[in-house]
């Protein structure tokens, strides 16, 4: 038998029930469908934390004081238990290094942000010129920190664009004083507004040089180095380079921790990318439900069709012809049920995408393979039964309608 | 051409074991109109099937063409019914969703040949049996008659050595009947072996063999055979 022939008898018994055929392929799409939705919200979520950790700069790698045996923030660190600081004088050293690009020495504070009769607390940051660049920020008005020494305060600050619309309203903020604790700075620009990025409000900082913040805050240690290196491919190079510095700077002692953003991006990686598999799991199992139905009414398509089997059978079809014919069957009602949900699902992506724009909701490549090979796997692999069933089939019997 | 020897078939009916066909030995040549007659349970029908390799005995021979096709497999007999056997029904089989013309293509389908070559032949087939105008009509829009011509065309339509048609007008009234038996001898110019199960004596009095069956058993043969 021609495969052309196939195909063409098993869609002229598909069309000749189109009731059963229509609830087939409408629980095959729900199944393929709903893979692809749930896989593309995971994926989505995903994507979302991948740009949000990327809008906090390229090729970062941070130096943090404290020793944590894994990555990421320790227990020590939240307690406040440093061994040693990290001074101004490490982070120039960091410089040395030829694969770093340029640093942001980080020191963070609350302070009282007043003018005139009004005040609330901000949270300080005090760092250098490179900020702007590292932490890919952008400058509404005005200039940026002065570049120069990072031994040198100076009483000059940039506001968050908040800050700036809390304080002075329409008028004009840059060139005014203001009051952080018991000393004034002049404003010399106002941010752009950037909303939120990974849970730090760019629009409500305060950022002043780092030498001044150690003034104001009476400290000398940092709370970051943020350091950018030259490309993606010199990262590590940068961590190793950091850590060797940092060794030989504090006595042999290491007492600081290195981390990739590259890492911490990993990790939430392979969290998400679990949690869609895992989402996608759970509506893979939507199609093996289908899977089941189908071999049901395959099951009753069998027993109604025996004449039909039997006459077949006469007519000189071997048996695993009319397996064929139903795998015919059952392969068609899976490809025709995997294009209707793949349709539905993007469609229900889109809908999605319409609901909440911040989310980049886009069915991942791997889903959509996935969604229809387990479509057509199921649809066959049921199928196999019932087929075996019909080719087994006694034909004298069958003819008789028994 | 068809060579029975000793055949028996019996079948498991509850725990007792049941004979149907009890060593039959027959013979029939290429061209024989053989009529088949006995009271029904008398194993007319299982002799049939067993003919057309829709059965198999429980004992004995059956060579066609001289091939034991008794020890073929599920394949090899699909092919040699494809090939060699064509059947008519009491109740016709037609494919009730298909066309008088795909219903007589099936067994061309099934067995792989060109669409042009399908094509050809239907038409041929659709012209002999004065169908053409009923060509695209489904089983459920045509007489009894004319279901009945559709399903020997179909018999026909793989050219077999052998047609084996099991009450051929049980469905039919006495006129239509008459015609469709013209039809079935007319095969018998083709050198077409026409082996008929009836129990109307007037139809199975046309056979120039006649075969009577009583439990499981030739019981005579009237007529000029082999």
């Amino acid at each position: 038998m021609r495969l052309a022939d196939v195909a063409q008898f098993a869609s002229g018994s598909l069309r000749g029930n189109p009731t059963r055929t229509l609830l087939m392929i409408l629980a095959m799409s729900i199944g393929v469908a709903s893979v692809v939705v749930l896989t593309a919200l995971g994926e989505g979520a995903r994507l979302y934390v991948v740009n949000q950790f990327s809008s906090l700069g390229t090729n970062l790698v941070i130096v943090l004081p404290g020793r944590t045996e894994t990555a990421g923030i320790g227990p020590g660190m939240l307690l406040g238990q440093i061994p040693r600081e990290i001074t101004l004088d490490d982070a120039e050293a960091i410089l040395r290094s030829r694969a770093v690009k340029r640093i942001a020495p980080l020191t963070v504070g609350t302070a009282t942000l007043s003018r005139d009769a009004l005040n609330r607390e901000v949270v300080v940051l005090g760092s250098t010129s490179d900020l702007l660049e590292v932490r890919h920020m952008s400058l509404g008005i005005g200039k940026f920190l002065p570049p120069g020494d990072i031994h040198e305060s100076a009483s000059v600050c940039v506001l968050g664009n908040q800050m700036k619309r809390e304080l002075f309203g329409n008028e004009q903020a840059v060139g005014q004083w203001v009051r952080l604790g018991d000393r004034g700075f002049r404003v010399i620009g106002v941010l752009g507004e950037q909303g939120e990025s990974m849970g730090m409000r760019t629009d409500e900082l305060v950022i002043i040089p780092v030498a001044s913040a150690h003034q104001l805050f009476n400290t000398s240690g940092l709370f970051r180095i943020m350091i950018e290196a030259k490309s993606r491919d010199v990262i590590d190079q940068v961590k190793h380079d950091a850590e060797q510095i940092m060794f030989q700077r504090h006595n042999g002692e290491k007492d600081v921790t290195v981390i990739t953003q590259d890492a911490v991006l990993a990790t939430f990686d392979r969290i998400l990318t679990a949690l869609t598999l895992a989402v996608g799991g759970i509506a893979a199992i939507s199609l093996a439900v289908a899977g089941v139905l189908i071999m049901n009414v395959m099951l009753i398509a069998v027993a109604q069709r025996v004449k039909e089997i039997g006459l077949l059978k006469a007519l000189g079809a071997p048996g695993r012809q009319i397996r064929a014919l139903f795998f015919a069957e059952a392969a068609l009602l899976s490809a025709v049920g995997s294009v209707v949900g793949l349709a539905l699902g993007y469609a229900g992506s889109m809908l999605v995408g319409k609901i909440y724009p911040s989310l980049p909701v886009s069915p991942p490549w791997w889903a959509v393979l996935a969604a229809c090979g387990i479509a057509m796997g199921t649809g066959i692999l049921f199928s196999v039964w019932p087929a075996r069933r019909a080719a087994q089939l006694d034909p004298v019997a069958a003819l008789a309608g028994r | 051409m068809i060579q029975l020897e000793k055949v028996s078939r019996s079948f498991t009916v509850g725990d007792q074991q049941v004979a149907a066909l009890r060593g039959i030995d027959l013979n029939i040549a290429a061209g024989d109109y053989v009529s088949i007659m006995g009271p029904s349970g008398s194993g007319k029908s299982t002799l049939l099937n067993l003919i057309g390799l829709l059965d198999r005995p429980s004992s004995g021979t059956y060579k066609l063409d001289g091939g034991n096709v008794t020890e073929l497999d599920d394949v090899q007999q699909a092919r040699v019914r494809s090939e060699k056997i064509g059947f008519v029904f009491q109740a016709f089989h037609l494919v009730p969703r298909l066309t008088a013309a795909m219903n007589i293509e099936l067994p061309m389908i099934l067995a792989g040949i060109a669409p042009a070559e399908r094509k050809k032949r239907v038409e041929k087939l659709l012209e002999n049996y004065g169908l053409m105008d009923r060509a695209d009509h489904r089983p459920d829009q045509l007489s009894g008659g004319q279901r009945q011509r559709v399903a020997i065309a179909r018999a026909t339509s793989m050219h077999p050595a052998v047609l084996l048609a099991d009450e051929p007008t049980g469905n039919l009234d006495q006129t239509t009947g008459k015609e469709v038996i013209d039809l079935l001898e007319q095969l018998l110019e083709q050198n077409v072996a026409l082996i008929m199960v009836t129990h109307d004596p007037v139809i199975g009095s046309r056979a120039k063999r006649q075969i009577h069956m009583v439990d499981g058993q030739i019981i005579s043969e009237t007529g000029s055979g082999t």
